[in-house]
């Protein structure tokens, strides 16, 4: 999950974490508001938008006087970013930079440990500092049983900076937020640049925080902060339902237990010469619930001509799923055709429960791809 | 032969009163695993319908019953302390099904499971099977036969689906291993392709893989280095969209890498076969 840059701050504030002032509007005159009330003459009006280079976008401008900050804020509120339309903006406070270094927080699958990544090479992408001059990123993998002491801080501290004064500041910054990205079951935590004034104070100009979906149960003030995009409302729903729902385009809906066999048969109709309409895993459990609800879910796309499902038991018995279906098609009156492939446990007994019904059965995943793709074709004319 | 787990495998079932753990005990069991204890704390004393004794700790497990390998079926908020309380009771090799655990909670467990000389299998995964001997997880154990193909998968059914097809050609198993879907979990491709290459009954390896990390690449990396015997893969995602987790946490393109494209042209340079679907893998594997 993602939040806004003026959350993540405000995230920093509370742990500790200095930051550059400012203040969120939602429309250009509580901008110019805020801004006489900063002792800035200069500000930042920042988009505030769950998505990278909104610089580059536009959607962060500089203003000097009153009238700067009403037109800047007007030009940026309502814009869209990669698909997101602007409606809040930050108004930062103008610093005086010396000097721009990286900082961030992140997972690494590789050492299955929480890493600290440091680079003096400040407010560039970090992945092209990382692929073009890897020498200059600093990386610690942390002991989640022992944490950050203060010699480890200040070891890190002093990979970005040569002054004492500098590393007494930068170290319990680094201590503070690797504490907010536990306690917070954090994903990432960056600060890119990090700053240092012209009188020498350590400061986060801008913030980024991700979080471990898996955690947001344990966290009601994040589920809170949860916006969704309309696609990412319906994959939330469907969430909810116990599924995992990607909407894709194509025509044959698919419905499969297990994410890995849903992405091979997506890959699979494509490789047939279909088009998936998504990606549904129904997860691990064997409630017939969950495939009226799943059925509903690939029915409510109207751009779908083939129902694939693709069921091979494990955990969700093939008994199970036949009776869930059964009994999710005497409430759905559909002329979609259905395509079912059931094997694993009880796989017998599941297909026992499925003859004299309309369904078009397969045993194998090709042979049940390339009648899905048929069907996709042949109902098109 | 076979890695990790076989005749000898004790095992003792962590949540074994609820729903999954009751049903998969009860399947474990008459595929011929030892399943010699279950436990839930307040339930000690008692017997599953199958006549398992439960118990209200791990170690009383390990003292009274022999338990070597546990197996988790908790839920998600309770895993950190499942997989602990398994390492601190002396058991070797942890499975943790459960699906949804926090990373932070994996990262302590993995480490201190670790630092207890245990290894962890999961979380998010379907187990391991060595076919003829012993079951740990939910697998289907009637997919699965004895023989000398090597099985590691990120994945759950597709694993199945895999299996299925090496069985349908004749081509038996060692053992089967489901990592699991999240971004961190405990062992994976390299230290089980080591455990593969050392298994004098183990002579070929299918590897199935998925978008996400690099894990892949650096699997590849260590293939052509280290594996002598002949090792085929399967990459799911390749049709999966940037920036969307396609089910499992762990499988997610972002910032532009961990496609599947990346993954396979590592290991076709790394001069390993490629299957285009789940079905070509017993033919790329050979005779």
């Amino acid at each position: 999950m993602k939040i806004h840059e003026y959350q993540a701050k405000d995230f920093f504030t509370a742990y500790g974490i200095p930051t550059a002032k400012g203040v969120v509007c939602t429309d250009s005159d509580s901008c110019v508001a805020a801004y006489m009330h900063m002792k800035s003459p200069v500000v930042v009006i920042k988009a505030q938008v769950h998505t990278g280079g909104r610089g580059k976008a536009g959607g962060v401008k500089i203003a000097k006087s009153s009238i700067e900050v009403k037109e800047r804020a007007d030009e940026i509120l309502g814009m869209d970013i990669k698909g997101f339309t602007v409606d809040r903006v930050m108004v930062a406070e103008g610093v005086d930079i010396a000097s721009e270094y990286y900082i961030s927080f992140v997972v690494d699958r590789n050492t299955k440990s929480v890493v600290l990544i440091m680079s003096r090479e400040g407010g560039m992408d970090i992945e092209q500092v990382a692929a073009e001059t890897p020498d200059k990123i600093h990386r610690i993998s942390i002991d989640p049983f022992v944490g950050i002491p203060d010699f480890l801080a200040r070891k890190a501290a002093f990979m970005l900076f040569d002054d004492i004064a500098l590393v007494r500041q930068a170290a319990p910054l680094i201590q503070n937020m690797y504490k907010l990205f536990v306690e917070k079951d954090a994903s990432l935590v960056e600060i890119n640049p990090l700053v240092v004034t012209n009188d020498l104070k350590v400061l986060a100009i801008d913030g980024k925080m991700n979080f471990d979906d898996n955690a947001i149960y344990r966290h009601p003030d994040l589920e809170a902060m949860f916006e969704p995009t309309e696609e990412e409302k319906k994959e939330h729903d469907a969430k909810s339902k116990g599924f995992s729902f990607v909407h894709l385009g194509g025509e044959i809906g698919c419905m499969v237990n297990g994410a890995g066999l849903a992405m091979a048969t997506m890959d699979m109709i494509k490789l047939y010469g279909g088009e998936p309409a998504n990606f549904l895993d129904i997860g691990g459990s064997s409630n017939p619930n969950k495939v009226i609800e799943a059925m509903k879910l690939l029915l409510s796309d109207k751009e779908v001509r083939v129902v694939l499902i693709n069921i091979f038991g494990g955990i969700t018995r093939c008994d199970d799923v036949a009776r869930g279906l059964i009994e999710a098609f005497k409430q759905f009156k559909t002329e979609i055709p259905i395509v079912i492939r059931l094997t694993g446990t009880n796989e017998k007994e599941g297909r026992e429960m499925l003859k004299g019904t309309s369904f078009h059965s397969a045993q194998t995943m090709s042979e049940a791809i390339i009648k899905a793709v048929e069907l996709s074709k042949t109902d098109k004319k | 032969m076979s890695i990790l787990i076989d005749k000898n495998t004790k095992l003792v079932v962590q949540g074994i009163t609820g729903r999954d753990g009751g049903f998969h005990a009860g399947k474990m069991s008459s595929y011929g695993t030892k399943v010699v204890a279950g436990t839930t704390p307040g339930k000690g004393g008692q017997k599953t319908e199958g006549f398992v004794p439960i118990f209200n700790t791990v170690t009383e497990a390990v003292q009274n019953e022999g338990a070597n390998t546990s197996i988790i079926f908790v839920p998600a908020p309770f895993v950190k302390d499942a997989i602990m309380e398994a390492a601190d009771a002396g058991i070797s090799l942890i499975v943790c099904i459960t699906e949804g655990v926090p990373t932070v909670d994996v990262i302590a467990a993995r480490n201190y499971a670790l630092g207890k000389g245990a290894q962890l299998i999961g979380p998010n995964c379907p187990g391991l099977i060595s076919p003829g001997k012993s079951l740990v997880g939910i697998m289907p154990g009637n997919i699965f036969k004895e023989g000398s193909t090597g099985v590691i998968s990120r994945s759950g059914t597709l694993t199945y689906e895999v299996v299925y097809n090496l069985t349908l050609k004749g081509k038996g198993q060692s053992t089967a291993i489901g990592v699991g879907g999240d971004p961190v979990v405990g062992l994976y491709y390299i230290e089980l392709l080591k455990m593969f290459q050392d298994d004098p009954n183990t002579d070929s390896i299918a590897l199935i893989g998925e978008i996400g990390g690099d894990a892949e690449e650096q699997a590849a990396k260590y293939i052509k280095e280290h594996i002598t015997k002949p090792v085929a893969v399967f990459i799911a995602g390749a049709t999966a969209p940037a920036d969307k987790r396609m089910g499992h946490a762990g499988a997610i393109i972002s910032s532009g890498s961990g496609t599947a494209k990346e993954k396979i042209e590592a290991f076709e340079a790394a001069g390993v076969p490629v299957a285009k679907e789940p079905s070509q893998i017993p033919n790329l594997l050979g005779k």
